[in-house]
């Protein structure tokens, strides 16, 4: 077991370099960018304060240096002494803007998560259990439905149907009287009746397909002998799903939970948490992107991305846990 | 595969033949879905409408601008003020300003009626970019140029959004098909490649795939459209979007076809072909890669829609299209705020054929998945 996890953070690490590169390449890469217009506005001025300013920039982002040197001198910065670089639009420190908001990113996606496990199984399991019923049945259309919906067009639905309907505020995560208040326990609960908006929105499009999955396994599970052997022992109907049938149905979503939910929720929270305006990344990035503001443009793909590859780790530890036949070597 | 073709030595001249090819068992197959045949029919209809008669089906011409600013959709009546029954007309609008509120309101006005009527004269554009000609399948008399038909309301600008949503649907649909084809070559080629000589080839194709994977894919397609130069003319950006598209999207598709032909160049016709010293292309291409087809054609229609919503949700978020040209992700941009949300909302009407897309894509690919299948016993 150990082994195996100093391998898999071994290939973690190696990733997150990788990643590090391509995003220090989109870092470089549009033209026109905000440091490139910084440097021929000082040029156009031509006077001796403009120079110099120009000569510390020329010093902070190495640019008479060749490219790997750059991306060398960044990385160094960025993972062993948490400067991501400056955002050029805000003139503040990248890692100033995004701190507040890395918490409440991490915070939705586990909320999202939760929420999705939380009813995919219980919703796949009666499915499996009461097949061909009008249950069964109705969770089938709906888990088709969420499997082509796109988060941000369900997102659109429901703040029209909040807005114009129930005249509700979905937008943002806390109430305007806590917006600058210390934390404290009425503030926790202000931000978690808030938080299930977004967390359910973005839940509902990952829950068609564990739905149907969970169903698939756990009928295929339910035809076993095993099954039939629980029941001959007079076991209770529900120890023998949940106990027996459900422990080993589960094994493949925690496969895909680190290969498709993660991305999915990771991807589709952002953009759920553009159109409710969340204090997130992904708001932000967006920003950033439109701007051109790379610095925190890059920051921000490194982060998304370590959320993946973390949340891909974790799925494999939870499989190598859950499944002990799953072979480590 | 499934295919249980008898030879045809049969006497000739007889007039029932019993083989049948592959395709045709799946056609049949295919058939018995009744999903799958109806995606497959409304997507050819969306296809026909949305691709290549917009300008027909449409009563204005794209940038045919207005004064009715931000008109709500206009009530279609058949019932007149007297209580009479007639072919549908519509009212006359007229500009209110609602001082408490101190918006801008539109209300119809009773005095003023305008019959509906099909195949009318109106803007004039050339048909399939080919025949000039001026006739709309519906809207009113061409010369009642104070009245206006906006079956899906108007723009901030007074555009017909139904006219828009129609130009619109051209470039979303379009940019699916194309980016799926270039992930198609992209991905089965090197899928096969990556299959059939195995070793570092193999490796470092499989590692640059789960490279591409470990991005979370939304958040790299907009940094990298973020990157097209701001002065590119529309249409080297939308090629260059779809180029990204592609580029990104191939990598499933490549390990599901280098699985298949990990299989297949183990079976005995590869062999066959391989003594008769074919070359290693031909063995890939005509022997092993029609053999993964069926999975590839049926892995594509499903991944369509998902490069479809990819293209609307950056046009939406402006960092894909970008004005004047109008797909229904640039039509999003208007609509995806509360304010546009709360004055505006018919200008969500994009999403209903967004999701209509969608909807009929996946319909047809399950239909096309159990035909294909060859191990379904049905």
């Amino acid at each position: 077991m150990v082994n195996y996890l100093i391998r898999r953070l071994g290939y973690a690490i190696v990733m997150v370099v990788l990643v590090s590169f391509v995003s220090f390449v989109i870092i470089e890469l549009p033209p026109g960018d905000y440091l490139t217009q910084k440097v021929e506005q000082l040029r156009a001025r031509g006077d001796r304060s403009a120079e110099q300013q120009v000569e510390m920039l020329r010093v902070r982002y190495g640019l008479d240096k060749p490219f790997l040197e750059r991306y060398f001198n960044w990385a160094v910065n960025f993972f062993l002494r948490g400067d991501f670089g400056e955002s050029f639009e805000f003139e503040r420190p990248v890692s100033e803007i995004l701190s507040a908001r890395l918490g409440y990113t991490v915070i939705l996606a586990i909320a999202t998560t939760v929420l999705t496990w939380a009813l995919a199984i219980p919703l796949g399991v009666y499915s499996a259990v009461k097949q061909y019923s009008p249950g069964d049945q109705v969770i089938s259309v709906i888990s088709f439905i969420g499997l082509g919906m796109p988060g941000f067009l369900l997102a659109l639905i429901i703040m029209y149907f909040a807005i114009i309907i129930f005249n509700l505020e979905v937008t943002g995560l806390f109430s305007p009287q806590y917006q600058d208040a210390p934390w404290s326990i009425e503030k926790v609960l202000d931000l978690l009746s808030h938080l299930w908006i977004p967390a359910l929105i973005s839940a509902v499009t990952g829950i068609g397909g564990l739905v149907r999955i969970m169903r698939g396994n756990l009928l295929d599970t339910l035809g076993q002998p095993f099954v039939e052997a629980a029941r001959a022992r007079g076991l209770k109907n529900r120890t023998v799903t949940w106990k027996h049938a459900v422990r080993i149905a589960i094994n493949p979503l925690i496969t895909i939970l680190g290969s498709d939910v993660f991305p999915s929720i990771i991807v589709g929270s952002s953009l759920v948490a553009i159109v409710l305006n969340l204090p997130t990344i992904g708001p932000v990035f967006v920003d950033s992107l439109r701007k051109l503001d790379m610095y925190l443009a890059g920051t921000c793909i490194v982060f998304l991305t370590i959320m993946l590859l973390v949340g891909n780790l974790v799925a494999d530890l939870l499989l190598a846990w859950v499944d002990p036949r799953i072979r480590l070597e | 595969m499934a295919v249980a073709s008898a030879p045809s030595a049969l006497p000739l001249g007889k007039k029932k033949e019993f083989s049948q090819s592959y395709w045709s068992l799946v056609w049949y197959r295919f058939k018995k879905n009744k999903l799958g045949v109806v995606g497959g029919v409304l997507l050819i209809a969306l296809y026909v409408s949305f691709v290549a008669l917009p300008e027909f089906i449409s009563p204005y011409a794209l940038e045919n601008r207005s004064n009715f600013v931000e008109a709500p959709p206009t009530p279609i009546r058949f019932v007149d003020a007297n209580g009479q029954f007639q072919a549908p007309f519509i009212y006359g609008l007229e500009r209110r300003v609602d001082q408490v509120r101190r918006l801008r309101t539109w209300v119809e006005d009773p005095n003023r009626k305008y019959p509906l009527r099909l195949f009318v004269q109106g803007d004039s554009y050339q048909l399939f970019g080919l025949i000039p000609t001026n006739l709309h399948l519906f809207g009113l008399e061409a010369d009642q140029k104070e009245a206006r038909l906006f079956i899906m309301g108007a723009d901030a600008l007074g555009r017909d959004f139904f006219t828009r949503i129609m130009y619109g649907g051209r470039l979303s649909l379009m940019i699916g098909l194309i980016g799926q084809f270039l992930t198609l070559a992209l991905g089965a080629s090197l899928g096969v490649i990556s299959g059939y000589y195995g070793g570092a080839t193999d490796m470092f194709v499989q590692r640059f795939t789960e490279f591409l994977a470990a991005f979370p894919n939304i958040p790299l397609f907009m940094a990298l459209s973020a990157a097209i130069p701001v002065f590119w003319s529309p249409i080297a950006v939308y090629f260059m979007l779809t180029l990204i598209l592609a580029f990104l999207g191939w990598g499933g598709l490549a390990r599901q076809v280098r699985g298949l032909v990990l299989s297949l160049r183990e079976r005995e016709y590869a062999l066959a072909a391989k003594s008769f010293g074919a070359k290693d292309s031909r063995i890939m291409f005509r022997h092993l890669l029609p053999g993964a087809m069926s999975h590839v054609i049926v892995i594509a229609t499903l991944s369509i829609p998902g490069m479809i919503l990819a293209e609307t949700a950056l046009s939406w978020l402006g960092l894909g299209l970008r004005p004047p040209l109008t797909s229904w992700g640039t039509l999003l941009q208007d609509a995806a705020t509360v304010r546009a949300i709360r004055f505006t909302p018919w200008l969500l009407w994009t999403v209903p054929p967004i999701l209509l897309t969608v909807l009929t894509y996946n319909m047809l690919g399950d239909g096309l998945r159990d035909a294909l299948d060859p191990y379904s016993g049905r």
